[in-house]
């Protein structure tokens, strides 16, 4: 009775990915390349090797390794932003990330016009937006600030709002990458507990992160990628033995 | 192992093109909020510029066409000829460019967070097409001084020309935005076109002129006015400038020009010059899209 059993949220199925060093910068180059027979497309490298794993409904994963072994590549090919080049990924229900929070802002908009433009680019509908918008605010702790434009704002408070209308979103499943040196360390504590808040309302999360405190408390399985490979898939406290013994 | 029922997941990354911008009309409302009220940010005569800019173009057009060239013998109401057609080169010229840089305008977002990237030429030229309505305005104006009087046909003919110019831009911008996150050399061939549209099109002639220094090259002829913004230009003519009847000083007979000849032709041709813009644009974007967050 395989139906009965709950679906996962997220599917990677033996997922490679190449990046390319590329050579060519102008149509010049290209051209001049094709004519010395030299390659357009120059070397690739593999930044994922035959990567496959399944999150279930619910979970909270880490995906761990150091700089460079593909963890935030993964997390690009789930969110969609890039996709695999073998391999096919799935994803169910509606998938959202705290992927560099504030990439959506701009400088010359007021607060209040960014909580409103990055709801939507992150998938909410105006009447979500509203519904939320004071809770949104509140959050942040930005008060009266909310009607300035953003380039007037401290970085603190800058990261603050974009977290905290990230954090907001409706969502099955989230993404969380490096976000959380964000702000002081109270509000840092404040995200913390929201994020457990939000595993605790049964979103699935996928975390990207080098804080192996936070790790700890938000996390229950961890994988480990090693150049572009897994190399470990399994309990939390296992997989930052792993980490370290690297 | 839970078998897996493929069906209720999406493939993240996959969109339906252009289609999808109905899906998202919310965020491509705001999109182009974005883009419009950021224009004119910090300067301080804001939209004034709107205005300033097609004016002056238009003065300066006026005085060496019209008046030092004299074709103001040849063509009556030469000022509303030169303007009912200028304003829809410059709606051509603003959002062509617009669209171009949309994508790599936007590289922080088409790098971090995944949404169907159709969005942003669109609303780059939904954006860009709102300072063409002021200047459409000014145009309507000019055309009621002169007594002009608007009929339900005339407003068919101007919203036939928008379409046609708004929906080869579609295509071309599409195509042109893609291309120009690996090649920035785009926008400069962007760049001639825009050079080259200007002139390419019956603004600062007429038509026949064209025609008849191309009679032993028919085919050039039939090029030239497949050309979908110079049948736009020529719908425009028709709708504003065509329905006065005008005289000329040395002969009492009305000298407006009629259509070209078989116009009904190249309304299909430049139609057809549209749908394969919008595929190969369509085609050319969706294959690039792939690898836009990489290549940026």
């Amino acid at each position: 009775m395989p139906t009965t059993q709950p679906q996962p949220r997220i599917v990677v199925e033996h997922v490679s990915k190449w990046f390319n060093k590329r050579s060519t910068r102008s149509m010049k180059d290209a051209f001049i390349n094709i004519i010395r027979r030299r390659a357009v497309r120059a070397t690739q490298f593999q930044a994922l090797d035959d990567v496959s794993f399944t999150i279930g409904e619910g979970e909270s994963v880490a995906v761990m390794g150091l700089n460079g072994s593909g963890k935030s590549t993964t997390l690009k090919l789930v969110s969609g932003v890039l996709e695999p080049d073998e391999g096919r990924v799935f994803t169910r229900g509606k998938v959202a990330g705290l992927i560099e929070v504030g990439a959506g802002f701009h400088p010359d908009l007021t607060g209040r016009e960014n909580v409103f433009l990055n709801a939507a680019i992150l998938g909410m509908s105006e009447k979500e937006t509203r519904a939320r918008f004071d809770e949104i605010v509140a959050f942040s702790e930005i008060g009266d600030f909310i009607d300035q434009e953003v380039k007037h704002y401290s970085s603190g408070m800058f990261m603050r709002l974009a977290f905290s209308v990230a954090i907001h979103v409706e969502l099955d499943v989230l993404l969380v990458d490096e976000v959380l040196a964000v702000g002081d360390a109270p509000f840092r504590a404040k995200c913390n507990a929201k994020l457990k808040e939000l595993a605790a309302q049964g979103v699935t999360m996928m975390v990207v992160s080098h804080s192996k405190g936070q790790v700890k408390q938000l996390c229950t399985r961890g994988i480990v990628i090693r150049k572009g490979r897994v190399v470990f898939d399994g309990p939390i406290a296992e997989a930052l033995e792993v980490l370290e013994t690297q | 192992m839970t078998q897996i029922d493929y069906s209720a997941f999406d493939i993240p990354g996959r969109s339906r093109g252009i289609l999808d911008v109905f899906r998202y009309r919310y965020l491509l409302r705001l999109l182009i909020g974005k883009s419009t009220s950021l224009r004119y940010r910090n300067s301080v005569l804001g939209w004034f510029w709107s205005y300033v800019r097609p004016t002056v173009q238009f003065l300066v057009y006026y005085l060496v066409v019209g008046q030092i060239l004299q074709l103001h013998k040849q063509v009556p109401f030469f000022p509303l000829y030169l303007f009912s057609g200028l304003v829809l080169v410059n709606l051509f010229n603003e959002t062509l460019a617009d669209a171009t840089r949309s994508i790599v305008a936007n590289k922080a977002l088409v790098r971090k967070i995944y949404m169907p990237r159709e969005l942003f030429p669109l609303a780059a030229i939904v954006g860009a097409f709102t300072h063409f309505l002021p200047q459409l305005a000014v145009l309507l104006f000019v055309s009621l001084l002169f007594g002009w009087l608007p009929s339900l046909l005339s407003v068919g003919l101007v919203l036939a020309g928008i379409l046609l110019v708004v929906a080869f831009v579609v295509g071309l911008g599409l195509f042109f935005s893609a291309v120009n996150v690996r090649f920035r050399d785009a926008s400069n061939v962007v760049e001639i076109i825009r050079t080259v549209a200007t002139w390419s099109v019956p603004i600062l002639y007429t038509w026949s002129m064209v025609y008849e220094r191309a009679t032993e090259f028919p085919w050039l002829f039939h090029l030239y006015m497949s050309n979908p913004l110079a049948v736009a230009v020529e719908l425009f003519h028709h709708a504003f400038w065509g329905s006065i009847p005008g005289v000329l000083a040395e002969d009492p007979a009305p000298a407006n020009l009629g259509w070209p000849p078989e116009f009904g032709w190249y309304v299909a041709a430049s139609l057809g010059v549209i749908v394969f813009a919008l595929v190969i644009g369509q085609f050319v974007f969706r294959r690039a899209e792939r690898t836009f967050a990489q290549d940026l």
